[in-house]
């Protein structure tokens, strides 16, 4: 048997298996519950590493649910696929890549950062839970398969942030979260029912096919931007993300850093696989466009004022999201237009795909610092804390790494696909690419702060006590640092073998339709 | 136009949500709003897969009939029924929670996050 074919499927099965089989293990103690939930983020990872590369080497794989044969897209007499089918190219394992290391490394810091509070059996289910929703948006290819998952990864999360239960903000901050995504959640039902009421589909290379622009489909692409860009946190709809971000316990921010991008990925699959050329208008673009300058410019603007250091960083998602919606918006842009495509749409695209991997690496590892600066002096007030850089030199170096990257300081990650961005954005129309660089601006502005006030200065009476955290919490942030630096030291593999073939693969929509359909185009 | 009454019922269940999904200050009535809309994408799911005259869609005992109602709306429906059970306990639990922690369920009295 091969095992190759089965990666999508194990993708999915082992984080679903280890969320249930949390509660039993947890009757053999502690230990072995944080093996478990250590063991079952680190297959995964493996698992999506494996499918990443097989994906690279065998093109789009595919693998039916329900039916007698999983390579069976089309039954025999059959026009269009009736199975759910979970769709794997390289755009969905790049982002499964990405999500899955964001899930090990904040598996990892949990394990010591959960060690003090109870309940942690109902934290390691919902973990994998939230996991599993995020990766099965990731690599499904049905519409309504895609609700269920956004769903799961919902209410795994409503769980999460309000896992201090006996804390009146993060009961708030879930409760916002939670009325916010249930309209949004309902919107991209009613945008799957009128798909499946005009093409008798749910597949989402079957409705790619065959469809042309009428009232229905616009209805149902205003709905599925709107609702999307909510839940990956666009301005003005990101009110719930900073609130949500900052009283989650921090391993599950890590995660939900990634599970807001699996949002965006929803958002890009809709956009280019099932709309495509087809959309015609440039409406739907520089609503995109403008989503991500808006978010971009409020979202620092409005972490520069902060004093709480998770929810500086919770701002601050809202306008690294603006980054991608701007890059992937340019890209949408010229996507008909083969010459502009050329020029700089594609560099936009890969601007915006390697945006999307370096977020998820620095953000996940920013918010696990300012847990271990929560951990170890119990303050998340940035005005309470000073001269940390002594007490814990390891997280101040990678505090400094992940600001500098955030930054887009050279030679940093964050520095090539902003450059990208800037570069293809500018081609558009100037402002856009001046609104980025003064975003980018404000962010180190306010990441200078953050280092300056927490991590120099004179050390204050009350933090002499102040520990370097324990080392599952510190291999968690190495393994993000890593994956940084990796980015960082060799930009040109990371951008020919990680970001191109995930950015050829998202223009690519003939491609992904034809996997599944057959030459239908 | 009476095939087309179960769609006019989803608008006016939908808008009747919305607006008192934005105009209520009791979080009970939001959750109620959120039910609503639930209810009317449920309806119009159902009423997508409905035929004229269809029977049952099943393989046995379906009856004379030659045509059925589409199955997959259905399945659906009942799935989409079952997220919505689960995210209404979820939300009403929320609720209380908060009752506990405010005494009050005026959204604009729960304000402790801000800015």
């Amino acid at each position: 048997m091969n095992w190759n074919e089965h990666f999508p499927a194990l993708l999915l099965i082992i984080p679903l298996f280890g969320a249930f089989l949390a509660p039993v293990c947890s009757l053999g103690g502690k230990m072995a519950r944080n093996i478990l939930l250590v063991a079952a983020s680190f297959l995964t990872l493996v698992v999506a590493f494996l499918l990443w590369r097989s994906v690279l080497a065998n093109g789009i794989q595919y693998y039916v649910m329900g039916g007698e044969n999983f390579r069976l897209a089309l039954p025999s007499g059959m026009a269009l696929p009736v199975r759910i089918i979970l769709e794997v190219d390289a755009f969905s394992a790049f982002m499964a890549l990405c999500g899955s290391i964001a899930a090990f490394a904040g598996a990892l810091f949990s394990v010591n950062y959960m060690n003090r509070f109870s309940g942690q059996s109902r934290f390691t289910s919902l973990y994998l839970l939230l996991a599993t929703g995020m990766l099965g948006m990731m690599i499904t290819g049905d519409l309504f398969n895609f609700f269920i998952f956004i769903e799961i990864s919902s209410i795994a999360s409503f769980g999460l942030i309000a896992f201090w239960r006996d804390k009146p903000s993060a009961i708030e901050a879930s409760l916002k979260y939670t009325l916010v995504s249930q309209v949004g959640s309902m919107l991209i039902l009613i945008a799957a029912g009128s798909l499946y009421g005009k093409y008798n589909a749910l597949n989402m290379a079957a409705i790619g096919s065959s469809l042309t622009m009428g009232t229905m489909e616009k209805l149902a692409l205003v709905f599925l931007v709107g609702s999307l860009a909510m839940k990956c946190g666009a301005f003005p709809m990101h009110m719930w993300l900073p609130d949500a971000y900052a009283e989650a316990p921090t391993g599950v921010t890590c995660l939900l850093v990634a599970v807001s991008q699996a949002s965006l990925y929803g958002l890009m699959r809709v956009c280019f696989s099932i709309y495509g050329v087809a959309m015609g208008s440039t409406f739907v673009p520089w609503m995109i466009i403008i989503f991500g300058l808006a978010s971009m410019f409020f979202g620092v603007s409005m972490a520069v004022v902060q004093h709480d250091i998770k929810r500086l960083m919770g701002y601050h998602s809202v306008s690294q999201v603006g980054y991608m919606l701007l890059g992937l918006g340019v890209g949408l842009l010229v996507l008909g237009d083969a010459r502009g495509m050329a020029d700089f749409g594609f560099t936009a695209i890969k601007g915006g795909v390697f945006h999307v991997f370096n977020y998820t690496m620095y953000k996940a590892l920013l918010f696990l610092t300012a847990g271990a600066l929560y951990y170890a002096t119990g303050k998340k007030d940035l005005n309470e804390m000073g001269g940390l850089a002594r007490r814990m030199p390891y997280t101040t170096f990678m505090f400094v790494i992940a600001a500098a990257a955030i930054s887009g300081l050279p030679p940093f990650n964050g520095f090539v696909s902003k450059l990208l961005i800037y570069e293809s954005s500018f081609a558009v129309h100037p402002s856009l690419a001046v609104v980025a660089l003064l975003t980018s601006v404000l962010t180190l502005a306010s990441f200078v702060k953050v280092f300056q006030t927490a991590f120099l200065g004179p050390e204050k009476n009350n933090l002499l006590h102040v520990q370097e955290v324990p080392p599952a919490m510190l291999l968690g942030m190495v393994v993000l640092t890593a994956a940084i630096l990796g980015a960082t030291l060799f930009p040109s593999w990371t951008l020919s073998n990680l970001v191109e073939p995930a950015a050829r693969a998202l223009v690519d929509q003939s491609g992904y339709i034809g996997a599944i359909v057959g030459g239908g185009m | 136009m009476i095939g087309n009454a179960p769609f006019f019922v989803v608008g006016v269940l939908f808008l009747m949500g919305l607006v008192s999904l934005f105009l209520s200050k009791n979080l009970i009535k939001i959750a109620i709003a959120i039910s609503i809309i639930g209810s009317a994408v449920n309806i119009f799911l159902v009423s997508l897969g409905y035929r004229a005259g269809g029977t049952i869609p099943v393989h046995f005992l379906a009856g004379e009939g030659s045509t059925m109602v589409l199955p997959t709306p259905q399945a659906m429906t009942l799935t989409a029924i079952v997220i919505a059970l689960a995210t209404t306990a979820l939300l009403l639990s929320l609720i209380m929670l908060v009752w506990r922690h405010y005494g009050t369920l005026d959204i604009d009295e729960i304000r402790r996050l801000r800015g």
